[in-house]
């Protein structure tokens, strides 16, 4: 069993020897959400919440602690409505789907990429993939040993060809061969460098030529191991690009993935999948109810 | 929502205004929410609370010896104070082996490939070293083109061995060809790993002890969040590492976990990376980052405004 502590671990610290919910409690409690990413914002929501529980009921025991947290953390997760797919699936009404991948650098974009061909054509599903990061070095040669793995085809150029050229072939050649699903990688960048921003609006624009409504999803991932930037990533991805959904990666390096909470409380737009590892199946469909189980387990 | 650090200084420190006297009172309030806005910034919170109790502490003393107002006085020491926390003397890489052997260490994607490159690059050009990068990551798909490429961008022969899956074995003949080529640095990159996987942190330290490198950096990427700090004690646990490399800080992240690194493993940081390009590599300054952290803030006139 790997060595991080639990959540439920640390909160069990923070009561330790108290039997009543006071501002040491609380201090623990801010803590215990701090050190697992959920983030200040969404930290200090929560507490909030919980003072003006103590407040109203005068006061809470610390054995009670434990399920008011979770009520108040899956309260957070529904009120974005994220969450509640149990399986990978993709709208039937659209052929092909398309869904382009966005992000910072390195956070697992090509991983997923792979990781997601693969669970939809183990669903008998017919899959392209576009090699649309022309810039970093080998990052075609990286999702080709992926296309091969999955064994689906790959659509690319040169390093230094237009990446929107190569969505637009890509989309072309899924057309022509009748596919379901599209997935289009893009290179990392950072989401303060407008040039680059705006070429991703370039590649969305260069899509439509071939299919009008494309790309129907845009799925932005967020490593699960970083810090308050995170939200400033979605946000300024949004903003340029409409994101649709998002996929939290590396979680079975953190400790359960409080970013998770942040992220659904502060955005609107669901987590729909989170990464555990570098494997092919270590890909899984973000399910609000587990993860809020995981979160309290010992 | 992202409230840059001054700011919040600035608030905090509206109410020490006019009261001439920093008392345990107001100094209470105002590093609540200088905690907080470490926080913001990703300082990891253990260490963001022993911050704000050392600055507490200097604040209260060293009241009654200034005539300084207390406002300006709060920001002086947070300034002082964090630059001493990340802190010392710009450390140099220790380059006195024959060859001096490199070893690159890292979570996954936190530019580690990269910054090998770079690192060549740089001492190839600004010291007239001669490099070879030696591909010692078997798992990454295309991690060992990836640097091949990356070497032929710069101009440094890099060494693989494609059929072979052990990168202790790997980085040992890396180094018996880096003496055949006449190389006086020989720089390995590693796959990247988590601090929490036994295996591979095994696998590191196999490498590490089968080829004594001069030089152990740990590379992480700045915007990572509280964990930082678990994850480079985890990795100086392992490998004693010698030196941090800060990547990505051409975003637009506040990089606390610069602060976080260095007060808990106690390891200078020895350069930072500002971009994708193989240029893109700079010293470390501790007062720059130190301003950075507090906000890419004009911490000077935040001094006059208070
Ligand atoms: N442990 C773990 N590693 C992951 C996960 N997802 C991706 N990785 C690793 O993270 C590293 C970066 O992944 P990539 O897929 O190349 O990331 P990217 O976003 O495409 O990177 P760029 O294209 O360079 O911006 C690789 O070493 C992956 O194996 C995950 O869920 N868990
Ligand atoms: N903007 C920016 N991007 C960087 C910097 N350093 C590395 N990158 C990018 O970050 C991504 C990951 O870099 P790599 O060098 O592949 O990271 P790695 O640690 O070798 O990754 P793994 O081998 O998968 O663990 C790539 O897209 C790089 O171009 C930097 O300083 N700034
Ligand atoms: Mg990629
Ligand atoms: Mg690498």
């Amino acid at each position: 069993e790997k060595s991080k502590e639990s959540f439920f671990g640390k909160l069990g610290k923070a009561v330790a020897g108290k039997s009543k919910v006071d501002d040491d409690v609380l201090d623990n409690l801010e803590e215990v959400l701090v050190t697992s990413d959920v983030g200040v914002n969404t930290t200090l929501k929560i507490i909030e919440r919980i003072e003006e529980r103590v407040a109203r009921d005068k006061y809470m025991g610390t054995d009670e602690l434990n399920g008011i947290l979770r009520e108040e953390i899956a309260g957070l997760l529904s009120e974005t409505h994220v969450g509640e797919e149990q399986e990978f699936s993709i709208p039937t009404d659209k052929k092909p789907y398309v869904i382009m991948v966005v992000g910072v650098n390195g956070v697992g974009k090509t991983t997923t990429i792979g990781k997601l061909a693969h669970q939809f054509k183990n669903q008998g599903l017919k899959v392209v993939l576009g090699a649309g990061d022309t810039f970093r070095a080998a990052a075609i040669d990286q999702l080709q040993v992926w296309a091969e793995r999955v064994d689906v085809p790959i659509i690319k150029q040169k390093m230094g060809s237009d990446p929107a050229s190569v969505a637009f072939d890509t989309l072309n050649s899924a057309v022509a061969d009748n596919a379901d699903i599209v997935l289009i990688d893009t290179a990392g960048r950072l989401h303060n460098k407008i040039n680059l921003m705006n070429e991703l609006s370039k590649v969305k624009r260069v899509m439509q030529k071939v299919v009008p409504d494309a790309p129907h999803e845009v799925l932005l991932v967020l490593d699960g191991s970083t810090g308050q930037n995170a939200f400033e990533q979605a946000k300024q991805f949004t903003k340029a690009t409409e994101v649709t959904s998002l996929a939290v990666t590396k979680l079975d390096g953190t400790a359960k993935g409080g970013v998770v909470i942040g992220i659904s409380d502060q955005f609107q737009i669901p987590v729909k999948y989170i990464g555990v590892g570098e494997g092919i199946e270590d890909l899984q469909v973000f399910n609000k109810f587990e993860f809020v189980d995981s979160f309290f387990k010992i | 929502m992202f409230d840059n650090l001054s700011d919040k200084l600035d608030k905090a420190l509206h109410n020490l205004k006019g009261h001439g006297k920093i008392t345990e009172i107001n100094v209470a309030e105002t590093m609540k929410e200088v905690r907080r806005a470490l926080l913001d910034a990703d300082v990891n919170f253990k260490i963001a609370k022993e911050f704000t109790n050392t600055v507490r502490e200097k604040a209260l003393g060293q009241n009654v010896l200034t005539n300084l107002k207390p406002g300006q006085l709060m920001v002086k020491i947070v300034k002082d104070e964090l630059t001493e926390l990340m802190g010392g003397d710009a450390a140099e890489l220790n380059l006195t082996g024959n060859p001096s052997v490199i070893l690159m260490s890292g979570l996954q994607g936190s530019g580690k490939t990269t910054f090998s490159g770079k690192l060549a690059n740089f001492l190839l050009k600004k010291k007239t070293k001669k490099p070879l990068l030696v591909a010692c990551d078997v798992y990454r798909p295309a991690a060992i083109d990836q640097l091949h490429i990356v070497g032929e961008q710069i101009g440094v022969e890099v060494y693989s061995d494609r059929g072979n899956t052990n990168p202790v074995a790997i980085a040992k003949d890396g180094i018996k060809k880096a003496k055949e080529l006449g190389c006086n640095v020989v720089i390995i990159d590693t796959a990247g790993r988590l601090a929490v996987d036994e295996q591979m942190m095994d696998e590191i330290s196999n490498i590490h002890k089968a080829i004594e490198p001069q030089e152990t950096l740990f590379v992480v990427d700045s915007m990572t969040g509280q964990d930082a700090v678990n994850t480079a004690k985890a990795f100086n646990d392992v490998l004693n590492f010698d030196g941090v490399i800060l990547t990505k800080l051409d975003g637009d992240t506040r990089g606390g976990a610069a602060i976080s690194i260095k007060s808990v493993v106690n390891k200078p940081i020895k350069f930072i990376g500002t971009g994708e390009k193989m240029e893109a590599i700079d010293v470390f300054y501790p007062s720059r980052m130190a301003d950075r952290i507090l906000g890419m803030g004009d911490v000077v006139s935040l001094v006059e405004r208070a």
